[in-house]
């Protein structure tokens, strides 16, 4: 390897930069309505149709699909830029980042046909039927079954933690198909179409006192054959590769959303009153700041570390699960510094006249409890890094 | 944007690995750090003939010519296993000479630096005074004749095999005082750290000629003093690394209640939040290697956050080790004390991570300023 370590993006990642950031000046839609979900959702399929057309919908998904077919660099820069401006989510956010990249690499030509255009244009939301009350972090002892009925599937059980289930019309479903195999192998990943009578979901309120996540119930919901995705018992394999597009496609606007943290928490410091001057003359503050900006900088620089090494050896590798766990620890920590910052005030939340900030932050401290638990909780993360870094024994 | 080391840097790692590995073996180790000055001399002559003397120091002047991400490379090796070696103080002292020195000053002093020939240490703290980087208190005395100093210096690392030094004074300038000028005591002290010795450098109406003042001030050493902060940080990064490394090794070997003890999780999650220190700690060591060899402007910033990282990571990680290695690791023994006092020495040395958070906070915290973009 002939090149030298360069830090900063090459001409042809700059000029790749500054296309998708005068796209974004020119197009931005500006804030999302302050309204309930169903306002948002039309908000955020206005805005994925906007992307879709310009052609920055399925940024990682390859030209013959109707991607843009992104390098990885490009996909980090989209994202760090898309999240910097304060962009919109799209509105469907998990066919675009799971959804389409597993029935590119695992589905049919019709499958291909059928599925990955209304993805693109946001026509049609997907979620993902994977957790369940009592498969949580282990994942591959899920009991919703789906039992043979002609060329259909019958599936009955319940999913939780479910995002979006009730715009959904997809559902990423994994469900036992063989009960008498081992249980990683006896699982399918089949495409449940939820707008039918055997579907029921219902709203889990969390504790913001939102409702992204739902509950879905499964009663002789039924899949036809041609739904299945990857083969029949291929199930687990299948959901991997979802997971591992997830953490890959995370990093760079997690990143990029601290960084934006960052900034209205030192704008947070200057102007809270304290002793006469503003608590950013404050040696605790200031020492706790610095420190979270420290460990963002460790955290962009191991990014892109791993983005190197990704790109050298083609597949990312399981230190992806550092930066979640660290992503994770420095949200968490954030917001519990700014409601130290706001001292007494930091009660008042949304609603209230002398809440700080609009009680943006006490919004967040309440959010980002669920950092460390969804997308895989950081005690299972340690795990993945002690046998599959370290290589230290399983005690399973 | 590439993140990664040119083969030419990986080469000087391996070389670096393979020769410390087999130089410093622990009982060798113990054995230096049982001697009355701690100091290698066969070891250092094969360092020099490496060309280690001079890696990042200017050709021109007989070094390599290299930059700080290929000194850093050299360093992680060095923490790797707790090298005693004045190579540290010697390199910093050449990039002082290369930065604030003159010509002469630098034929006559900083090419035999370079080539090994002879060694120099920065004596910066006055004794009693606050160690603060660049916060000197000893007087430059004129006489009309170059000056005159009366002081005392301590917290002066490797001065007993240094041939000569480099005096901060208060006015900001820095003076090559030979060790064997008359006046000059030097009295070893007891650092925690046996395999990196501290000593106080008396300094007793000790004359320096004109000559022997660099001309550079006060602006001329931050530069120096970031480079030294990259050096040490990617020391400590390599005494974490070998740390977790022990750690890793004893925890899939040693047996409890049936089972190896990394298969329980109080004992992996401990190895797993080591893993992300040391990892933490090298990427801002590198980022900021980078910036000192590509982007200057953000070394500042840059290895103040290394240099904090780094100073809690470097003991920490041994400190973990000794947890995770249970009795034996409380051992003199055992080799684990050796890098836990090595990080905790260079935690304290060159701005604590208190004293580099402080200059992080000031950078961030100064205007409006939102973070800039990647």
């Amino acid at each position: 390897m002939l090149r030298a370590m360069d830090l900063t993006l090459s001409p042809s990642e700059e000029e790749f930069r500054d296309e998708v950031r005068t796209w974004l000046q020119e197009n931005h839609p500006g804030p999302e309505p302050e309204a309930g979900l169903d306002e948002i959702m039309v908000f955020r399929r206005e805005w994925q149709l906007k992307l879709h057309e310009a052609g920055w919908a399925g940024i990682s998904w390859p030209k013959e699909y109707g991607g843009r077919g992104a390098t990885m660099i490009e996909q980090a820069i989209f994202a760090a830029e898309a999240t910097r401006q304060e962009a919109p989510a799209p509105a469907n956010v998990l066919g675009l980042a799971m959804g389409g990249p597993v029935v590119i690499a695992h589905g049919t030509d019709e499958q291909k046909a059928r599925y990955l255009e209304p993805i693109l244009t946001g026509e049609e939301i997907w979620c993902q039927g994977f957790s369940e009350p009592e498969s949580g972090s282990d994942l591959a002892s899920l009991k919703t079954r789906a039992v043979k009925d002609g060329d259909e599937w019958v599936v009955t059980g319940q999913k939780v933690w479910t995002t979006f289930a009730q715009y959904a019309k997809w559902c990423m479903l994994v469900a036992r198909t063989d009960p008498d195999a081992p249980k990683h192998q006896g699982l399918t990943y089949f495409l449940m179409d939820m707008e039918q009578e055997g579907v029921q979901t219902r709203p889990l309120v969390q504790i913001t006192g939102e409702g992204e996540f739902n509950e879905v119930f499964f009663e002789e919901a039924r899949v036809p054959d041609e739904n299945v995705v990857g083969g029949v018992g291929n199930g687990w394999a299948v959901a991997i590769t979802t997971l591992m597009n997830e953490r890959a496609g995370l990093a760079f606007g997690a990143i990029s959303q601290i960084q934006n943290s960052l900034g209205r928490l030192g704008k947070l410091v200057r102007e809270t009153p304290a002793n006469g001057g503003t608590a950013a003359d404050d040696s605790y503050f200031r020492q706790r700041i610095a420190q979270l900006h420290i460990e963002v900088e460790t955290m962009r620089l191991n990014a892109y570390r791993g983005l190197t090494k990704t790109m050298q050896s083609g597949i990312p590798g399981p230190e992806g699960s550092l930066g979640k766990w660290q992503w994770a620890d420095i949200n968490q920590d954030l917001t519990e510094l700014a409601l130290e910052i706001e001292g007494a005030y930091s009660l008042l939340a949304r609603g209230s006249e002398h809440a700080v900030a609009g009680g943006a932050w006490q919004y967040g401290f309440l959010r980002s409890r669920a950092n460390s638990i969804e997308g895989g909780t950081t005690d299972i993360l340690k795990n993945i890094i002690a046998e599959r870094v370290l290589g230290l024994p399983r005690l399973r | 944007m590439y993140f990664d080391l040119t083969d030419e840097q990986q080469a000087i790692r391996s070389t670096a690995h393979d020769f410390l590995a087999s130089r410093f073996k622990s009982e060798r180790l113990r054995e230096i750090a049982a001697s009355e000055d701690g100091f290698d001399e066969s070891g250092w002559k094969e360092m020099a003939e490496l060309g280690w003397a001079g890696l990042a120091l200017p050709e021109e002047w007989g070094g390599q010519g290299l930059g700080i991400v290929d000194l850093a490379v050299l360093f992680e090796e060095m923490g790797y296993v707790c090298a005693p070696s004045p190579l540290l103080s010697n390199t910093i002292a050449g990039l002082a000479l290369a930065f604030a020195g003159s010509e002469e000053q630098k034929e006559r002093w900083l090419r035999p630096l370079a080539a090994g020939e002879l060694r120099g240490a920065p004596a910066l703290f006055d004794a009693g005074a606050p160690a603060e980087p660049n916060k000197f208190a000893l007087a430059a005395e004129g006489d009309g004749d170059g000056v005159v100093l009366n002081g005392e210096k301590t917290l002066v690392m490797d001065a007993a095999s240094a041939d000569f030094f480099l005096v901060a004074t208060a006015d900001g300038h820095r003076h090559v005082v030979e060790k064997a000028a008359e006046g000059v005591t030097v009295t070893s002290e007891q650092s925690i750290d046996l395999t990196r010795r501290v000593s106080s450098v008396r300094l007793d109406g000790v004359r320096v000629a004109p000559e022997n003042t660099l001309p550079g001030s006060t602006q001329d050493y931050w530069p120096v003093f970031q480079r030294a902060c990259v050096a040490i940080a990617a020391e400590s990064t390599g005494v974490a690394q070998r740390a977790l490394d022990m750690s890793v090794a004893y925890a899939k070997d040693r047996q409890q209640f049936g089972r190896p003890i990394g298969a329980y999780q109080a004992v992996s999650h401990r190895c797993a939040q080591m893993l992300l220190e040391t990892e933490n700690s090298r990427s801002a060591v590198y980022g900021a290697a980078w910036a000192a060899d590509s982007e200057p402007e953000s070394l500042p910033l840059a290895a103040s956050t290394a240099k904090a990282y780094s100073s809690d990571a470097g003991w920490r990680v041994p400190d973990a080790a000794i947890q995770v290695h249970g009795g034996i690791g409380f051992t003199w023994e055992h080799d684990l004390h050796f890098f836990l006092k090595r990080g905790r020495a260079n935690a304290a040395s060159f701005g604590d991570a208190k004293w580099h958070r402080e200059r992080v906070a000031d950078a961030v915290l100064a205007g409006d300023s939102v973070p800039a973009a990647s």
